[in-house]
């Protein structure tokens, strides 16, 4: 239900580990690539992970989705590499009895993971590249606090 | 002991390195850690920015001290999704 790789995201097969017949909702989140950053043309991105932590963390995450909503069902797939803009980056599926555990739970899952998960993802303009959250941080200090938890 | 550090995304980048071997005392926690290594590169981080410490694939409060062997890598602030 973990999966950290270089390959395409398939949307439709992650979403299809979550199906259950005693399941009345499913919800799926999916990460898009952006093409622009502040008026900058992006022309990909770059992602790196920490594989062993990275598939630690989310494994984490999926517990701690399912321990909170009483779920059995939350599937995450995270790519890494050179990704190309409109493409997914990740996906979260949750399947659940009910739609409301569902909603709340996808929302939650995907900013943890953004919180907890060692992966960085780099834009590449034409002129040059700029590591996300890593220098915007910088200018920011308050906000750099929360990652060691 | 000298520890060999794992370094990722922006910081191996400042390093240029994927590993620095570090050397601190027997018994040494993760914060003196992170001051040796603000030594040794006094441009892997401004010092508002909080150098974050994982050890064997776990985050490690500043506290935590350091054995020979362990798997030592800095985090820099995260952003996937």
């Amino acid at each position: 239900m973990i999966e950290l790789t270089h390959d395409a995201l398939d949307p439709e097969k992650i979403t299809a580990k979550v199906y259950r017949d005693t399941n009345g909702a499913v919800v799926t989140f999916l990460g898009t690539t952006r093409d622009n950053f502040e008026g900058k043309q992006v022309l990909t991105l770059e992602y790196e992970a920490f594989d062993e932590m990275a598939i630690k963390k989310l494994e984490e995450v999926r517990q701690e989705m399912m321990a909170e909503f009483g779920l059995e069902q939350v599937a995450i797939s995270h790519r890494v590499g050179t990704v190309g803009i409109g493409e997914i980056s990740l996906v979260v599926a949750i399947g659940s009895p009910h739609r409301k555990e569902a909603f709340y739970a996808c929302h939650k899952a995907v900013d943890r993971i953004k919180e907890v998960v060692p992966i960085w993802k780099k834009e590449v303009y034409q002129d040059g590249s700029r590591w996300v959250a890593c220098e915007d941080h910088e200018f920011s200090p308050a906000e750099s606090h929360g990652h060691a938890h | 002991m000298e520890l060999n550090v794992r370094l990722f995304a922006l910081y191996r980048e400042r390093a240029g390195a994927n590993t620095i071997s570090v050397a601190v005392n027997d018994g040494a926690t993760v914060a003196d850690l992170t001051a040796e290594v603000r030594r040794q590169l006094p441009n892997l981080a401004p010092p508002e920015v909080n150098i974050v410490v994982a050890v064997n694939a776990d985050y490690a409060a500043p506290d935590v001290i350091l054995k020979p062997g362990d798997d030592v890598c800095l985090i820099p602030p995260v952003s996937g999704g």
